[in-house]
């Protein structure tokens, strides 16, 4: 009966494996493959290297190697306002969770009605704030925005409120810990957890955001990825044949595409590789547990 | 356990205590105010602006409920409110049963085989956005799909079969699951990793088998985060834009690009400078994200200091 337990739980987590792993295993081939052999071929046939050499080839011929422009363009985006996100929610969560002064629960409130709102609702106002502050065309039109996180806000501030025992902020304090020295003394050691979740968190989010650039921008050469991406969609006849001819001219098929969105995704994974530690150990380490 | 010792205080130092207390809030208030200017300028006024767009015309004048009338019989109205609402409740649907599920599944038995899991679960998370639609116009093309002996099951040769309208909520709520899945089954499962080993262990030894532990342990103590999880997916779930968009790209316009709610006011606004009717639609979008929060918030318990 055990035994019949445990190899159905492994079935089941086996098979969503295969539905999370199987079109990231197809998407990394892709690109070793030509157009024709793509069809004709299986699907996790291995092409060769020289093929992906070609197909970088064309995406960064593609507009003047536009591509590397967005990719750079995204890594600023990102990690500048990752930076700004870090410093700004983490002690945010905590003081939310420390004590019950006035305005908290319309602060959360707030945060939470925020994060809910839809892009589109926030965008226009937000474009019409950028350009009376004449940021539009500015890199900081994309950073500011982006580093408004509501969402590492509450994560911060879930975490300190239920993993993290309050007789032991309190115990600092009676040892004379100032609250900058409690919070940057105990506090902070023992978010790294929650830290590296919200760094995480608010890269990804900044990296596959794809409506506000997409609305604010107006110059493609100041593209992050994402609208990128989009723009070489439109150029892939397979998905566009209005764009046949066009895809003939600028080089651009489906192992292109393939290659373009594997390589979007790269920096994401170096990001979640150096937060995976953190956020396996999870969020036990710490003083909770003995 | 908190309250106890507040309890145990003797009298005597109650005023100071109070004082205390109250110096202890005030330094919680300067903790929260980097992220104030942000909350403001990137947050509050816009969503105070949007609001003023909507009772508003483009002179600025009043004009009462008149734009949401409008835009409710606007011809695209009711399908895009519809489509959102279909696909939502297919996303969250599957959200909460299978990542909890699978979450509580992968807890049971923590060992090696299990990081290995969550890591492969977590892969398509790297793809979300643009990206992920990518991949799946891939998926979802019979030529090329590694999974088209399932996509010639469903009566499926051609790639606009596969991305027919009726089955775009599905295709949508699929895709979601894909990237967004993984992410938060490892939101969870570090939540069940906070729960004290004691607790379980006690459950155990008073005789509660692991499904026993899994329901009526491990589950009311991750709600929260349940519910943090919900609110979240049905707030994105609501504002699908970029699914939609890639795919009225690749279907040569025979998905509509005011297929969603979200498309349909950014039309409005960016195609037809129609920032008051645009406005309204969004406030609909927020009503109905902010009833579910409500009742979610409400429900669980998730502003509550304690715990």
């Amino acid at each position: 009966m055990r035994l019949v337990a445990r190899g159905l739980r492994f079935v089941i987590l086996a098979a969503f494996a295969a539905f999370f792993v199987v079109p990231v295993i197809w998407l990394i081939l892709a690109p070793t493959k030509s157009d024709e052999a793509l069809v004709s071929r299986g699907p996790f046939a291995f092409g060769s290297l020289h093929n992906v050499a070609l197909a970088w080839e064309h995406l960064d011929a593609f507009s003047e190697q536009i591509y590397r422009a967005w990719i750079g363009n995204s890594l600023l985006y990102a990690l500048g306002a990752t930076a700004i996100v870090l410093v700004t929610a983490i002690p945010a969560g905590y003081g939310l969770t420390m004590a019950d002064f006035p305005g908290r629960k319309l602060i959360l409130t707030l945060t939470l009605i925020v994060m809910i709102m839809p892009a589109a609702t926030l965008v226009l106002p937000i474009f019409l704030e950028l350009d009376a502050l004449n940021l539009i065309g500015n890199a900081l039109s994309i950073i500011l925005p982006f580093a408004f996180f509501p969402f590492g806000v509450y994560l911060a501030y879930i975490y300190y409120s239920t993993a993290i025992p309050r007789d032991l902020l309190d115990a600092a304090r009676i040892d004379g810990c100032g609250e900058l020295a409690t919070f940057r003394h105990i506090a902070l050691p023992l978010a790294k957890p929650v830290v590296a979740l919200v760094f995480f968190f608010s890269f990804v989010s900044d990296w596959n955001n794809f409506f506000l650039p997409y609305a604010v921008l107006a110059d493609s050469q100041q593209y992050p990825i994402q609208p990128g991406l989009s723009t070489l969609l439109s150029s892939t006849p397979s998905f566009n044949p209005a764009t046949g001819g066009g895809g003939q001219q600028v080089g651009i098929f489906r192992p292109e595409l393939a290659l373009a969105t594997l390589l979007a995704v790269i920096p994401v994974a170096i990001v979640f590789l150096l937060s995976q530690r953190a956020l396996v150990r999870g969020l036990v380490a710490g003083a909770v547990k003995n | 356990m908190i309250d106890q010792l507040k309890a145990s205080a003797p009298g005597a130092v109650g005023a100071q205590a109070t004082r205390k207390r109250g110096l202890r809030s005030l330094h919680g208030l300067a903790f929260t105010v980097p992220y104030l200017p942000f909350l403001i300028t990137f947050g509050i006024l816009p969503m105070v602006y949007a609001l003023y767009l909507a009772v508003t015309d483009d002179t600025g004048g009043w004009v009462g409920v008149d734009n949401f009338t409008r835009t409710v019989r606007d011809y695209r109205f009711l399908p895009a409110f519809g489509h959102i609402l279909l696909y939502t409740t297919m996303w969250l649907g599957s959200l909460v049963v299978l990542v909890v599920g699978l979450a509580l599944l992968l807890h049971g038995r923590a060992n090696r085989v299990t990081s290995v899991f969550r890591f492969l679960f977590y892969i398509p998370g790297a793809l979300a956005g643009a990206a992920s639609i990518l991949v799946w116009l891939f998926m979802l093309d019979p030529a090329v799909s590694p999974g088209s002996f399932l996509l010639h099951l469903f009566d499926t040769d051609l790639f606009v079969e596969s991305i027919a309208p009726g089955r775009l909520p599905f295709v949508f709520a699929m895709i979601a699951f894909w990237t967004g899945a993984g992410g938060w089954i490892v939101v969870m499962y570090g939540a069940l990793n906070t729960i004290p080993d004691e607790l379980e262990e006690a459950a155990r030894i008073d005789g509660a088998g692991p499904v026993t532990v899994a329901l009526r342990l491990k589950l009311p103590l991750i709600r929260k985060w349940i519910a943090y999880m919900t609110i979240l997916a049905f707030a994105t779930g609501t504002q699908l834009f970029v699914e939609p968009q890639l795919v009225n790209q690749a279907s040569l316009g025979m998905v509509p690009d005011t297929w969603s709610s979200n498309q349909l006011a950014y039309q409005l606004a960016f195609r037809y400078g129609d920032f008051n009717g645009a406005a309204a639609i969004s406030i609909d979008l927020i009503v109905i994200a902010l009833i579910a929060a409500v009742l979610i918030v409400k429900r669980t318990g998730l502003f509550r200091t304690e715990d």
